[in-house]
């Protein structure tokens, strides 16, 4: 059974359709990039999965023992006020919010899920530091370990490396794969770098004027050599 | 200093100026408490709006003659500040401007009303005193103190318990609804909470000097601290301090309460501001 599957899935803002017909099935332990061109409606996508915002059509399921709630999620953009005073430690441990569901207080396995959380994404220096004063790649981290304690089979990630130098994005990509294969979560992954895409991906969805999903060869085949994704091709 | 002294504990006999001091404590914490949060949200003014509302019903109960306008004035306060948290969120009219258009509405509106129906002769005295807070803290009888305590207390409890759940929802409300916490709950706790704090704090400064208790200690605190519990709990202890300082000067000096704690406040945010460039300096 699949963990996570979309059948005729249609996405729109108020009655204006962005993204039609939309299916695929993710099976646990996959690791799937969502391509498209910008305001194809991939970060409409995700966030449609999470429950944040209606779908036009269709159905979402999510199987497996997987509950929107626990899927963990790095949005493209966040509304963090800048001068927010919040340490990386407030931060990550906010993650565990649906762990603790109605309780007050984090209990110790939430802080200790925290704690290894932090040391994965190689925080565990900056573990008292204020958010605020980090640089982009580092505060990107603090967000994907905050995602982490959040997911328990799965998670969502909208372009984690979108502001990231080649050195840092490369990093990132690596530090996810190895998530997924190490901890065997579920990865989906809206990404622009085709070429991290292919490398990593075993499974990749586009979604523009045509809908695609399929695997590696399939989307060069029927995605690339048809020129749906410029600049997609030469590499 | 003796003299400061013995002139205290002379004044420290008469109940009212015990109860001054107990009620101002409660009401500095508890306004420090949420001012965390509605500075970071971006709703500085919110008590000041929220003030005038209250003064807007406190004149409507004037000319209704009611004699306890407590429930009445609590009731329109903890509705506009539903309305006007709830804007924030999918804003037609912008948060800012909606807490001033309310603001000054409920101000011009309570003004003209009380002008209108006016019964006593010094109305002018009567606004002033509304506007920033009179020896109304020192007239509190056992009933008032009571009630303050009882509503601080719950608004104590709630925010420690709710204090993860105010983070997640103030820090990031998207991924904090993504793992299902409903924000726009413990938003509307926000709100009730923050009306019922203002209601009970135009007692003590009057509702034109309350975002100064809402904000002060929040800023001042940021300013050195950096972590949201560290700025939290300062901003709480500096909100205590100050309000006691200032309620204590003013029954020595006789200065007016409301305005010299908010002048204790704008000393220790001027102190503070100086730690911090001493700090930033120092590294
Ligand atoms: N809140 C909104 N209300 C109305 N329309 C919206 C809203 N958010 C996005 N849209 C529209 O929906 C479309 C898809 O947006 P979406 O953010 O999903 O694109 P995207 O594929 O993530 O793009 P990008 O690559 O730039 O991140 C866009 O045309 C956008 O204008
Ligand atoms: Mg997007």
């Amino acid at each position: 059974m699949s963990v996570l599957s979309c059948r005729g899935v249609s996405l729109g803002y108020e009655g204006r359709i962005i993204a039609e017909n939309i299916n695929f099935d993710i099976e646990q332990g996959d690791y799937v990039c969502i391509t498209g061109e910008n305001g194809s409606g991939k970060s409409t996508l995700i966030k449609a999965i999470l429950g944040l915002l209606p779908h036009a059509a269709g159905t979402i399921t999510e199987g497996d023992g997987v509950k929107h709630t626990e899927i963990g999620y790095l949005p493209q953009q966040t509304d963090i006020q800048r001068d927010f005073p919040a340490s990386v430690w407030e931060i990550v441990l906010s993650g565990c919010q649906s762990r603790a569901g109605m309780r007050p207080f984090y209990n110790r396995e939430e802080k200790q899920t925290a704690e290894s959380n932090i040391e994965k994404t190689g925080l565990s220096a900056l573990k008292k530091r204020c958010y605020r004063e980090l640089s982009g790649g580092q505060q990107q981290r603090v967000l994907l370990a905050r995602a982490l304690c959040a997911a328990r089979k799965m998670i969502l990630l909208d372009e984690p490396a979108a502001a990231l130098d080649p050195m840092a994005s490369a990093e990132m990509y690596g530090l996810i794969n190895k998530i997924n294969k190490e901890d065997k979560i579920t990865v989906l992954m809206v990404s622009h770098d085709v070429a991290s895409a292919l490398k990593y991906a075993d499974k990749l969805l586009h979604i523009g004027e045509t809908v695609f999903f399929g695997n590696r060869d399939e989307y060069v085949k029927n995605v690339l050599s048809k020129g749906f994704m410029p600049g997609g091709g030469n590499d | 200093m003796t003299e400061i002294l013995s002139k205290l504990s002379l004044y420290l006999q008469y109940p009212f100026v015990r109860y001054a001091l107990i009620v101002g404590t409660l009401i500095a914490l508890c306004s420090s408490l949420l001012g965390v949060t509605l500075v970071l949200k971006r709703f500085s003014f919110i008590g000041d709006g929220l003030s005038h509302v209250a003064f807007g019903a406190m004149a409507i109960a004037a000319v209704l003659n009611l004699t306890n306008n407590m429930p009445l004035v609590l009731a329109v306060t903890v509705i506009c500040a539903v309305l006007l948290l709830r804007t924030g969120a999918n804003a037609k009219i912008k948060g800012d401007a909606a807490v001033a258009m309310i603001s000054v509405g409920a101000l011009a509106v309570g003004y003209l009303l009380m002008n209108i129906f006016a019964k006593s002769s010094n109305l002018s005295g009567d606004v002033c005193s509304t506007l920033f807070g009179s020896t109304s803290i020192l007239t509190l009888g056992k009933t008032d103190v009571i009630l303050c305590c009882a509503l601080s207390a719950a608004v104590i409890i709630i925010f420690i318990l709710f204090y993860n759940k105010i983070f997640c929802v103030t820090f990031d409300e998207t991924f904090a609804r993504s793992a299902g916490t409903k924000a726009g709950v413990y938003n509307l706790i926000i709100a009730v909470v923050t009306a019922v704090i203002i209601v009970l704090a135009m007692n003590l400064v009057g509702s034109l000097l309350i975002s100064a208790l809402v904000i002060f200690p929040a800023l001042s605190a940021m300013r050195v601290f950096k972590s949201f519990r560290s700025v939290t709990i300062c901003s709480a202890v500096l909100s205590v301090f100050c309000a006691l300082t200032g309620m204590l000067i003013s029954v020595l000096a006789g200065t007016p309460v409301g305005s010299t704690i908010v002048a204790v406040d704008i000393v220790t945010f001027a102190v503070f501001s100086v730690i911090s460039l001493i700090k930033r300096g120092a590294k």
